[in-house]
């Protein structure tokens, strides 16, 4: 271990001994106790008329004075040099202002690769249009600028490359020979408890096979943009994003230029899923803008997004479990290999789940990476869930066949009562109760044990479950600012993001509620990387990192008000943390008729507007205490029996996640991943090319997401029970509803066929042979 | 050479390789309607020409010569939400709202398809008198429009209340 590793290590157990209440979240958030807020109520998003009218402007709609139109065009080898550019005739094409290619682009430093340091963005750290190196098949090579998108276009296609091609490794095969151990947030992924392997040898039932899963895109439907211009040596950048403060802090790395020197907006996102960091569109627009000396629009064909943004990686994982006949875990096996970039480093972590969701005599886990000369892969939807669950709770499912058990009870019956690999308490674990609820509704008892015994005409029919399982997160840098008006009314600046999520419209809820403000006296502005606060959309850590940061602006702002407003106010004496606010009040909160107004407050101060900026307190709460969020999926899938095909006829998520704060919104978030969950179990994968490591599919005619006729009716339930140690109680709902799904989808198969897929999308050539249809 | 968009002449452009889309978007800077993948697979950049649903970015702007094109922005009146907007709202059609445009118009027209008689893959009775919007048909008519945010539902629930309004 080295001496980074060892201090990590002593910080980490002495968070954990730490007293509760010298914790984040210690005493629970007074939110919690609040029952006739806004919070709970389903509230429609405050955008959403500008969002119906066509009126909510993206990245790429922001029109600037003499904006120029910018196109890229991709290396069509996946390593070695080009040799020779030959843009003679694309810049002396109509409408075209500058070619930009390694010769003449600005010296640029490489973004710095995301997690390599508090506020890096950049989804790998190769040189940008530096030189003449090509480091993976789709890399840019050149970019165009010109009066419209249909010059650009057009001279794009004039220019000539040719290459010197060098031997690269974009088969996984070769790669696995030559595969590391995987490195997760600064720490290795292998962690072994007692003799797995022994355990597994020993076990009279068991389990052990190889799941695999493909390469994904997310295929958020707007397209990657930036519009960018410079003013002087200042930067304006309307971004898709979901990392402003990421971005400019990372932009200002590469220009070399101060971070107040980039400014990052992007109010509206067209969806993110992970993908939405910063790559190498922006910089090279900003680039080419500062030779051309015009602002210039960016925005990515559908194949330059798969060109030059990754997507999730493929697994392969081994998954064994050995138990007694009681059904008692004895041994938990999770370990394999995925593929990873060679200048990023996301060994994509699939052994997440399998820390928490079960009790265990022994664990094995551990992720390798192979390197691959590609594209660097990235985050997507719950990166490692998403994937590990298919694996993990497929292999409970077989176990729980093998044994004779109803799935469902097998998981009861390995049920951890603290975190197994860690020893820490559960801040809130009710996903017993989240299973008997979701089995109640969905009818879980009409399910035939047997496999492939239920048929009607052609279709045979199956019911799966299975767990879904996302951590709590709250990462560092959370900061907000509050101001209160002479009027009584109360704005909160945080550099947020909001893509779909609910995010401004919840927080605006939570806003009203935590100062007693109705929800119409409170605005919340995000967005911009001139807010207060480093706050990711990703992890599904905004709500509670946004929750964290007001709180403490808040209490700031509270002190402030209270002491200002001396000793003629009936709240004189009191402290923020004796007073709450109701309807336009503060109060004192045992004492709710001894209050003021904060607009009789605000003139007692005399003051215009008061204004509080404060920093969260660092996210120390989920390492005292092991906090996760919990679902039950159910699906009913229908196979037929004559053509393969597989369609989900039911499906059921009961979610148990802390407090859900809009049910309106939130429901939304469930249902969005469960029907991204449907395109993992059935559907997508990004075909990779394993000779040119060149993407074959780089379109949504060829990428195949869920489309309306591929999702029924899905229900979405929750248990609603507060974590006592999260803000206002609730956990980030962003990414649990794709966890599990994979899963499910395939008990359902094997349960209405009695063959078993492990291998996913589960498409026709794999049903079929499984059917007897084809040899 | 002019085309009617949302109810005002505008000329075309001259360049014959601007597609309608682009022509909204970065000409007119009409930019509710949105560019999802170009090549006709999303249905984000969906408009309705002469009350017909079309993918403006497989449409070259010049072919719509003497046209009326209607695009998202185009829906609502004098400021005030068409009642399929207001039902998308009500019930969550959407999230992050780059698909809404097309999904509205596309809607739009599929009714006008559906009021025709117009069969679709899921129809049983091709020689029936009229179309019953079952959530079958409804879905089927609806899969040219790709919502990755998964608002499936509520886009469903949002157009079959619409639907039953307007009988």
């Amino acid at each position: 271990m080295s001496i980074k590793e060892t201090a990590q290590a002593v910080m980490k157990k002495a968070v954990q001994i730490a007293p509760d209440a010298l914790m984040p979240g210690g005493a629970p958030d007074p939110l919690i106790r609040q029952k006739h807020g806004l919070i709970g109520t389903p509230v429609s998003r405050l955008d959403g008329p500008q969002k119906v009218s066509g009126t909510a402007r993206f990245a790429a709609e922001f029109p600037m004075e003499g904006m120029l139109f910018a196109t890229l065009k991709y290396s069509t080898i996946p390593k070695g040099k080009i040799t020779n550019l030959d843009i003679a005739a694309a810049a002396a094409a109509p409408g075209v202002v500058l070619v930009m290619t390694h010769h003449n682009a600005p010296r640029m430093k490489p973004a710095p690769a995301f997690m390599s340091s508090a506020k890096a963005a950049g989804g790998d750290d190769l040189p940008i249009m530096q030189d003449a190196e090509i480091h993976w098949n789709g890399q840019p090579v050149a970019v165009v600028l010109a009066e419209t998108q249909e010059q650009a276009d057009y001279a794009k296609t004039l220019i000539g490359v040719t290459y010197e091609t060098e031997p690269a490794v974009t088969a996984f095969e070769v790669a696995k020979a030559d595969s590391e151990p995987g490195v997760f947030q600064g720490e290795p992924l292998l962690l072994e408890i007692g003799d797995a392997d022994a355990s597994l040898a020993a076990a009279p039932h068991k389990v052990d096979a190889v799941y695999r899963t493909p390469r994904h895109s997310h295929n958020p439907i707007e397209l990657h943009a930036a519009t960018v211009g410079w003013d002087g040596d200042h930067l304006l950048v309307h971004d898709a994003s979901q990392c402003v403060t990421h971005t400019a802090w990372s932009l200002a790395e590469v220009f070399g230029i101060a971070e107040e020197q980039v400014h990052v907006t992007s109010l509206f996102v067209g969806g993110g899923f992970g993908s939405k960091t910063l790559w190498q569109h922006q910089t090279l627009a900003a680039a080419a803008s500062k030779l051309a000396e015009r602002p210039v629009r960016l925005m990515l064909s559908r194949e330059g997004v798969y060109r030059i943004v990754g997507g999730r990686t493929l697994t392969e994982q081994r998954m064994a479990i050995g138990a007694q006949g009681d059904g008692r875990f004895d041994a938990l096996i999770q370990t394999g290999v995925v593929a990873m970039g060679r200048h990023n480093n996301m060994p994509e972590p699939f052994i997440l789940p399998a820390r928490s969701a079960y009790q265990a005599g022994s664990f094995r886990l551990d992720v390798e990476a192979a390197k691959m000369d590609m594209v660097a892969n990235t985050f997507m939807r719950a990166p490692g869930e998403s994937v590990g669950t298919f694996a993990l709770e497929s292999a409970v499912d077989e176990l729980a066949d093998n044994l004779g058990m109803d799935p469902i009870e097998l998981r009861i019956r390995n049920e951890p009562e603290k975190d197994p690999t860690t020893g820490a308490p559960f801040s809130s674990r009710h996903i017993v109760e989240a299973y008997r609820a979701g089995a109640e509704k969905f009818g879980w008892a009409a399910r035939k044990a047997k496999p492939g015994t239920h048929r009607e005409g052609e279709w045979l029919i199956g019911m799966g479950c299975a767990t879904a399982t996302y951590p709590y997160y709250r990462m560092p840098g959370g900061a907000a600012r509050i101001t209160l008006t002479a009027d009584g009314r109360a704005n909160v600046k945080i550099a947020a993001h909001e893509m779909g999520m609910g995010t401004s419209t919840t927080q605006t809820m939570v806003t009203a509620d935590r100062l007693g403000l109705a929800m119409e006296c409170v605005s919340v502005d995000y967005g911009d990387s001139h807010f207060p606060g480093v706050v990711l959309a990703g992890g599904s850590q905004q709500t509670a990192s946004i929750g964290a940061s007001v709180a403490a602006a808040y209490r700031k702002l509270i002190t402030e008000l209270l002491k200002l407003a001396g000793k003629d106010s009936p709240l004189h004496g009191l402290d923020a943390d004796e007073v709450i606010g109701r309807d336009g009040h503060l109060c004192k909160s045992d004492e709710l008729e001894r209050r003021e107004s904060y607009v009789s407050l605000m003139a007692r101060i005399g003051r215009e507007e008061l204004t509080a900026e404060a920093s969260a307190p660092p996210p120390l709460e989920f390492t005292h205490w092991s906090m996760h969020s919990h679902g039950a999926m159910f699906c009913e899938v229908r196979v037929n029996a004559i053509t393969g095909e597989t369609r989900v006829s039911r499906f059921l998520g009961s979610f148990d996640c802390g407090r859900i704060l809009n049910p309106k919104t939130a429901a939304s978030q469930f249902r969005g991943g469960i029907i991204m969950g449907l395109g993992l179990a059935l559907m997508e994968e990004t075909q990779f090319d394993e000779r040119n490591g060149r993407v074959m599919n780089p379109s949504l005619a060829e990428y195949h997401v869920p489309v309306h006729i591929d999702v029924p009716e899905i229900d979405v339930i929750w248990t609603d029970i507060p974590d006592p140690h999260a803000p206002m109680g609730a956990h980030g709902v962003g990414e649990i509803g794709i966890t599990g799904v994979g899963a499910a989808v395939a008990n359902a198969v094997y349960n209405a066929m009695g063959r078993r897929v492990r291998d996913l999308p589960i498409t026709l050539d794999k049903t079929l042979p499984e059917l007897g249809l084809v040899p | 050479m002019s085309i009617n968009i949302n109810g005002s002449p505008t000329n075309l452009p001259s360049d014959t390789r601007v597609s309608l889309l682009d022509l909204l978007r970065d000409h007119l800077n009409l930019s509710g309607t949105k560019k999802g993948c170009n090549q006709g697979a999303c249905g984000a950049c969906t408009v309705l020409v002469d009350g017909e649903r079309i993918l403006s970015c497989l449409a070259l702007a010049v072919q719509y010569e003497g046209r009326s094109v209607t695009t998202v922005e185009g829906l609502s009146t004098n400021g005030l939400l068409h009642p399929l907007q207001q039902a998308f709202i009500d019930h969550d059609g959407f999230q992050c709202g780059y698909c809404t445009p097309g999904q509205l118009c596309s809607a739009v027209g599929m009714l006008r398809e559906v009021r025709r008689g117009l069969p679709s893959n899921v129809t049983n009775d091709l020689e029936g008198e009229s179309i019953t919007l079952t959530r079958d048909e409804l879905c089927e008519r609806m899969s040219g429009n790709l919502c990755r945010c998964g608002a499936y539902n509520g886009i469903v629930y949002a157009i079959t209340e619409f639907a039953e309004t307007t009988k």
